[in-house]
């Protein structure tokens, strides 16, 4: 069958502006959009630029708009779709070539929440035991490729007004280290999160969890970092 | 432009990023990438990773290293693997520290599974040695790898590809990187170099591995007159989401998953009595094509069932949630309810550069040591893993040797001053480069790439032969040939893939010729190098490993011993 593209094209170098080419390829109804944009790469227009790694929704690499909506090219097949494909590169971040985007921002308030696990006591000779409700409770949120589609997507971080918010990528992370039985850094964390930029600048709008690649509630999570923030507050006086 | 650091280290998977970590406590520091960091295929690791703890059943390092050797058919360096088995335990309990959310057993220890030829007491029956995180290990231990390298002020260049290496007389002296976002170059100095830039699954047609794994690394250490050990031995996974060939982890078996051919058999009880489905990889991956081979695939056609449907929704939804996703999404596969298609697919380098047991490079038989110049993980071969790895035997070795390495390289930098290169590295890289993006020519380096991964997979993948392998080594010199006439379209400075694709492909086929010369220099069958026409182990003649030299006329073959240590070559059966 044939698949049309419609793609953002953008090489600051040589282009003005943006603009839009369109592309036809021969493909297998089973194929993934990513083998297509592969195909147009190779064989029409080697000056197309995306980004692409493991080619299974495991590295997080190819988040991209596909008609309008934040998701993974390598997760997606052509015969889900009937018309024209529209391929555009993410929202909220800035461009740097056709679908390419400039993921520092992103990386930096990742990178704030304090990513990793604070501890008050040493490691004792073998594990730290942890029940398995416990880990269960992270099973979710460990799944995260840091593909960037839910922080593209979050209305809030789209608006220029409010884009300082720390965004659901980063919240998630947040979220694996709070309720993490091991970890001790609630206080400094909820320093980060309990602020207009951070968990208080949730609407609850759920595009997030719509557009997760890997299923994450990650409104939900949003929620409870909020709960646990409340009630810390409330029992603190 | 140059920049100085202690340590120079490509490749930001388990085996580099652990090897920072273990450095930056108190070196400078920097990792090279060509994707971003958390976008390495040691992400796509899924089964977990070995340790003899006993948290569910009674186990010993003695039987680990006992399986890690017959796995790899006696080719492995006991003395290596020993280092390996032992460390095992601290390097899991080292990880539970640093955060990775490992999978738990009830009274909340360390949950373990079944994994491919790990057995108790040296082959009586599975033993459960796979220490993991549900079926997303690898990428659990990245990213809590990565989170570790952010606290410890590791620098990262980010999507920047290794162009060439530098030396002064004889000593590794730095790297010369091409950054992907400007188009241009720099000179990475250094006191040492890490190599752990992993595989080259990607000159098979039919592979688990991401697009980045093209063994650049590899060959750019070959070019410079290092040898690579042992390159016969590719692994074949034997369960590739049929026909995608991406990874379904061995944990399905693990966790009590069959195989099945066309008439609904579970065929692995003719082939490993003893441990059926949960027999070693190589012996799985011929079991498959076997079947396929004489008529017994499903429906005819070129693949088998991995069955898990008996394993009931929650244990699925628990532990193999990445998988059905898989099956989900590219087949439209419910695996709670249905059967999933698998066939063989290429996974694995055992060989790659050799290493001595902290990571120096060894520059030939004797083990000579390359100064300054270290390599971890995939694209070493230090060998642990022999003629065929285990399942979970490598996020060890990557862990492990990342470490000792990085300790090593650390300890090393204290006494030595960085060196001043005779002749400018950067401006050597620049005129190869422009040479490339000026060359006029009709050939384009897509074809060629594609007629490269079939003609490996044709000649030199599960079974092999004499006739075939030659097949194989004219259609790659042929390739060769071609590659002098492609002329790169994309003239843009910025994200410039067809550059990097067109360098990565003179790497690629390059590799091929080492794969297919040592592959015909090894006239047995041991682990993954299954012969047809020598259909059985040799250890009079070939217990030894291979080294590849790039000589004047081509490949020269060499050969070192095996360190046989504590179990003597016997019959492999399972």
């Amino acid at each position: 069958m044939a698949a049309r593209f419609r793609i953002f094209r953008f090489d600051p170098v040589l282009d003005p502006k943006p603009y839009y080419r369109t592309y036809e390829v021969d493909a297998e109804p089973t194929d993934r959009l990513l083998d297509c944009l592969n195909r147009i790469r190779w064989e029409q227009d080697p000056t197309l630029s995306f980004r692409m790694s493991c080619g299974h929704g495991v590295c997080g690499s190819d988040g991209m708009r596909i008609n309008g909506i934040c998701g993974l090219p390598c997760q997606k097949l052509v015969k889900s779709y009937d018309e024209e494909i529209l391929l555009e590169p993410l929202p909220v971040f800035q461009v740097i070539k056709d679908l390419i985007v400039d993921l520092e921002p992103f990386f930096e308030r990742y990178r704030s929440v304090k990513p990793y696990l604070i501890t008050a006591s040493l490691p004792p000779d073998g594990e730290r035991r942890q029940s398995p409700e416990e880990i269960h409770r992270l099973e979710d949120a460990v799944r995260c490729i840091l593909c960037a589609c839910c922080t593209s997507s979050c209305p809030v971080n789209q608006n220029a007004e409010t884009e300082a918010y720390l965004g659901p990528a980063a919240l998630v992370r947040a979220f694996r280290y709070l309720f993490d039985s091991r970890d001790a850094g609630m206080e400094e964390r909820i320093r980060i999160l309990d602020r207009k930029e951070g968990v208080w600048g949730c609407q609850t709008l759920w595009k997030c969890t719509e557009v997760c690649p890997k299923e994450i509630p990650v409104t939900k999570q949003i929620g409870q970092i909020k709960k646990n923030i409340y009630d810390a507050k409330k029992a603190g006086g | 432009m140059l920049i100085d650091h202690d340590i120079v280290i490509i490749g930001a998977g388990l085996a580099g990023l652990r090897a920072a970590v273990e450095a930056a406590e108190s070196a400078d520091v920097a990792v090279v990438t060509k994707v971003m960091p958390t976008r390495s295929h040691s992400g796509a690791a899924q089964g977990g990773i070995t340790a003899a703890l006993g948290n569910e059943e009674e186990d010993r390092w003695e039987w680990h290293l006992f399986d890690t050797v017959k796995g790899g058919d006696y080719l492995g360096d006991q003395d290596a693997i020993e280092i390996m088995v032992r460390d095992a335990p601290r390097a899991i309990y080292e990880l539970e520290h640093m955060g990775v959310p490992f999978s738990r057993t009830d009274d909340g220890r360390i949950a373990q599974r079944n994994f491919g030829g790990h057995t108790r007491e040296y082959g009586k029956a599975p033993v459960k040695r796979a220490c993991h995180a549900a079926d997303h290990t690898g990428r659990v231990v990245l990213d809590t790898l990565y989170d570790q390298a952010l606290r410890h002020q590791v620098r990262f260049y980010s999507e920047n590809q290794a162009i060439s290496l530098a030396f002064d007389e004889g000593r590794c002296t730095g790297v010369v990187i091409y950054d992907l976002a400007s188009g241009s170059l720099r000179f990475l100095r250094a006191k040492t170099v890490l190599l752990a830039a992993g595989g080259c699954g990607k000159i098979y047609k039919t592979t688990s591995n991401g697009f980045a794994t093209t063994g650049e690394v590899l060959n750019l250490a070959y070019q410079s007159g290092i040898p690579l050990e042992d390159m016969e031995f590719m692994q074949f996974h034997p369960t590739g989401l049929f026909p995608l060939g991406i990874l379904v982890s061995e944990a399905a078996r693990g966790e009590g998953g069959i195989l099945r051919n066309g008439l609904g058999e579970p065929f692995m009880e003719r082939y490993a009595p003893r441990i059926k489905d949960l027999a070693a990889r190589d012996v799985v991956s011929r079991a498959i094509l076997t079947e396929i081979r004489e008529g017994r695939g499903v429906g005819g056609k070129e693949y088998v069932y991995l069955d898990v449907t008996h394993l009931g929704e929650k244990k699925i939804a628990e532990k193999l949630w990445e998988i059905t996703s898989f099956a989900r999404i590219y087949l439209g596969i419910d695996a709670v309810k249905e059967p999933i298609p698998v066939a063989p697919t290429c996974h694995y380098l055992m060989g790659g550069i050799p290493t001595d047991g902290d990571g120096r490079v060894l520059a030939d038989e004797t083990g000579r040591i390359v100064p300054g110049l270290y390599a971890a993980g995939e694209c070493a071969c230090v060998s642990v893993h022999g003629a065929n790895r285990l399942g979970c035997n490598s996020l060890l070795d990557l862990l492990v040797f990342g470490r000792r390495s990085g300790k090593a390289m650390k300890d090393g930098v204290a006494n030595v001053e960085l060196q001043m290169s005779s002749d400018d590295p950067v401006r050597a890289a620049q005129e190869k480069l422009g040479a490339l993006m000026d060359r006029e020519g009709k050939e384009k380096a897509h074809a060629i790439r594609r007629q490269m991964q079939a003609a490996m997979m044709e000649h030199a993948s599960v079974f092999r032969t004499e006739e075939g392998l030659q097949k194989g080594m004219e259609r790659i010199i042929a390739l060769k040939e071609r590659l002098q006439r492609v002329s790169v379209t994309n003239k843009g400075r910025t994200f410039n893939y067809d550059l990097m694709e067109t360098i990565e492909l003179g790497h690629q086929l390059d590799l091929c010729e080492v794969i297919l010369e040592s592959a015909l220099h090894r006239k047995e069958s041991r682990g993954a190098h299954s012969r047809e026409d020598f259909p059985m182990r040799d250890d009079e003649n070939y217990l030894k490993h291979t080294l590849t030299f790039p000589g004047s006329r081509g490949t020269e073959v060499r050969y070192k011993p095996v360190a046989v240590s504590r179990f003597q070559p016997q019959a492999r059966a399972y």
